[in-house]
């Protein structure tokens, strides 16, 4: 039998739709600001639109997402297997430097051995970072968290040290390092960028990202290694009972966690950025690939869509100052969809509660039709009386009750 | 030995002067951890304090008006964390990120409208927190400008330690307190009992960013005179870190804080005069921070129900 499904259920049961009535609500509360400033709204926004669905525009937002794809996958990974990757910023940051010193040091190897060389570099000073706060928390017990905190800054500060080091630091008047050698970026050629109208940083380091997304996927889908890290992320206890180490399988997933967003950080680098700046303040990659990583519901794909998003916002929220909007909306934005999403879990709740409601329903209806069926016997009463006592998980007897 | 007592002097003050802001803002980061409500969005907590503390200064006049209306503004955001975790059992991760983008999009985007600028107009001395015990001291003499360096400080200081007192007694000696402790522990417990989760968990949400907002708004009021984007950058998590090394309870978060301020002030006082490189120097509060924890401290219990939305049976 086929059951009719309320509005109102189908939207409290798909998660796309909650992000998608998240992202409608954040533009909206951030279209009241800009009335309350005294801003057109159409104007804002139709900039807003207009910056990112232009050729160049598109190949802008490309270029401003690929850093973002990669650390929300790194916080997607980290998520899965149930450790909070607050520290893909210090991952990012030492992969970038670790790319952006290759590139500089050894500028003389030819583009086929640097750009692989340089993404090596780049994956294992993540990775490196990511192993040492895992070491921390499963050799002594240190909090995960607070070792993140503490390694983005050390990360930030390293690089900045190395960005000064002589023979890595600009030796003109720019307070960064040299510029990476040709060989070792991934820009398209001037000649595919001036045919087709792209941004002049234009590069194919998104097809890096799609290539890291689908083996996270696989990893995490397809592999013992990722139901092993699923497994001690659900439920540690019962993993380790299970026979999973889990104190290797920590390590092994800040690892991958960490290579992911220190590529992110090589991808940055070798594509837009050509070199690394001695920062006053930390850039936020690797906060913007938390933010990436809840929009995309934690999943490789997600992550993929929600950094192309992010990376729409962040560079046509560049362009807003044009139309006397400050760029600041974005982060308003985003931030209204982030807490947006985060209490969509009360779709899920009140969903739960009507789909309880019916099964209960369905099932006394059912009771009714098979009492009138059967003559009274003494013993088709206790079927009833146990249904009733087991009124605890209604849902999981209305699958079942689904499935017959 | 002269030089020596006046680098001290000058390396207390700004361990002070450093740790204040985080002192406020790691008490308010243990009322939500112990209460069962992790609570990330500190940072955006602190810049929304930052933000308003040097606004309300500024058009008021009066310093004490500002700070108080700083730990408002801060608190406002508490709400909104706390009406997304406590009633509506959002995720709490999830949740705070969002504070933490909301707090400084907005106010920046304010302080745009009101001064045109992203930076607010810097506050005249009256305007900013005062210091006490100025002038008390003879700072003729080597041990006078000690003493000048030391406990000529801001109100703001004395006001953190008296804080700390009050919130450990608060925790500890009162009903409430045992009661928000619970909370954190076993809110199911609690709620058989007949102690209102959700209200104590909303309270404590709401103080911690009144809290957190009170200490942003001394890194504006007092270590700095103005707002600007870069006020407030990580000390709202390096208050966090503070909480967890000292183990969820105020007292070891004050010694946290006191710690990094050190580490802080080191980088001020070795910053010029030794041979070594500034980012280097930077970087010895965070791995300072790390080797304590490794030698001494150690592994810190977070609160059994820290972290998962209570959901009041019907």
């Amino acid at each position: 039998m086929k059951k009719k499904r309320s509005v109102i259920e189908i939207i409290s049961s798909v998660r796309f739709i909650h992000i998608l009535l998240a992202i409608i609500l954040g533009f909206a509360v951030g279209a009241l600001f800009l009335a309350v400033m005294g801003v057109s709204v159409g104007d804002a926004y139709g900039k807003l639109l207009d910056s990112v669905t232009t050729v160049k525009g598109i190949s802008y937002v490309i270029v401003y997402a690929t850093p973002y794809i990669l650390t929300g996958l790194s916080v997607a990974f980290s998520f899965k297997t149930g450790v909070f990757n607050i520290g893909a910023e210090g991952q990012f940051v030492v992969g970038s430097m670790a790319a952006a010193v290759t590139g500089i040091l050894l500028k003389d190897l030819p583009k086929p051995a640097l750009i692989p060389l340089c993404f090596l570099a780049a994956m294992a000073a993540g990775a490196l970072w990511g192993i040492i706060v895992g070491t921390l928390k499963t050799k002594w017990g240190i909090n995960e968290v607070l070792a993140m905190i503490m390694f983005n800054w050390i990360a930030f500060y390293l690089s900045n040290y190395i960005a000064g080091l002589p023979g890595i630091k600009n030796t003109g008047t720019a307070e960064a390092t040299q510029t990476i050698s040709e060989n070792a970026r991934t820009l398209l050629s001037k000649q595919t960028i001036a045919d087709l109208g792209l941004a002049p940083t234009a590069n194919w380091g998104i097809l890096v990202a799609l290539i890291a997304m689908i083996l996270v996927w696989f990893i995490i889908e397809k592999t013992t290694l990722g139901y092993e890290l699923k497994a001690v992320g659900s439920n540690r206890f019962a993993a380790e009972y299970g026979g999973i180490g889990v104190n290797r399988s920590i390590l092994t997933a800040l690892a991958i966690s960490g290579a992911l967003a220190g590529l992110g950080g090589s991808l940055q680098v070798m594509g837009m950025g050509s070199r690394i700046s001695i920062f006053s303040a930390q850039e936020g990659f690797g906060f913007g690939g938390i933010v990436v990583a809840l929009i995309g519901c934690s999943n490789p794909f997600g992550a993929l869509a929600a950094g192309l998003f992010y990376g729409a916002l962040t560079y046509g929220g560049s362009k807003l100052n044009l139309v006397g909007a400050p760029t600041q909306l974005i982060s308003v934005i985003v931030g209204t969809v982030v807490f947006f999403i985060a209490i969509s879990v009360i779709f899920e709740r009140l969903g739960g509660g009507i789909r309880a409601r019916r099964n209960a329903v369905a099932r006394e209806d059912k009771e009714k039709r098979e009492a009138a069926k059967k003559p009274p016997l003494e013993e088709a009463k206790e079927p009833p009386a146990e249904a009733a006592g087991s009124g605890g998980a209604p849902e999981e007897e209305g699958k079942e009750g689904e499935a017959k | 030995m002269t030089d020596v007592i006046n680098s001290l002097g000058i390396l207390l003050f700004a361990t002070l002067a450093y740790g204040t802001p985080l002192i406020y803002a790691s008490l308010g980061s243990c009322f939500s951890e112990i209460s069962g409500v992790v609570n990330i969005g500190i940072e955006g907590m602190m810049t929304a304090g930052a933000f308003t503390g040097t606004v309300t200064a500024y058009f008021t006049g009066s310093p004490w008006i500002g700070f108080l209306c700083g730990g408002l503004a801060g608190m406002l955001f508490g709400a909104l964390h706390a009406l997304a975790t406590v009633r509506l059992g959002a995720d709490q991760t999830i949740a705070g990120t969002a504070i933490n983008m909301l707090g400084p999009g907005l106010v920046i985007m304010i302080a745009r409208v009101l001064f045109n600028s992203t930076d607010t107009i810097p506050l005249t001395p009256e305007q900013r927190m005062p210091r006490l015990l100025t002038g008390v001291f003879d700072t003729g003499t080597t041990f006078g400008r000690f003493m000048d360096n030391v406990f000529s400080t801001y109100a703001s200081t004395y006001l953190v330690f008296l804080a700390v007192i009050i919130v450990w007694f608060v925790f500890y000696k009162t009903r409430f307190g045992l009661r928000m402790r619970a909370c954190g522990e076993h809110p199911e417990a609690c709620e058989t009992l007949g102690i209102n989760v959700l209200k104590t968990r909303f309270l404590c949400v709401c103080m911690s960013g009144f809290l957190a907002g009170l200490g942003g708004a001394c890194v504006t009021m007092a270590i700095s005179n103005q707002f600007r984007p870069i006020s407030i950058v990580g000390q709202g998590f390096i208050a966090i870190a503070a909480v967890i090394f000292g183990k969820f309870r105020p007292h070891g978060a004050l010694v946290g804080c006191l710690l990094f301020g050190f580490c802080s002030g080191l980088k001020t006082v070795l910053g010029g005069s030794s041979g070594i490189d500034t980012q280097l120097i930077s970087m010895i509060p965070y791995v300072v921070t790390v080797l304590v924890l490794i030698l001494f401290v150690g592994k810190s219990r977070v609160p059994s129900a820290s972290g998962k939305p209570f959901i009041k049976a019907r």
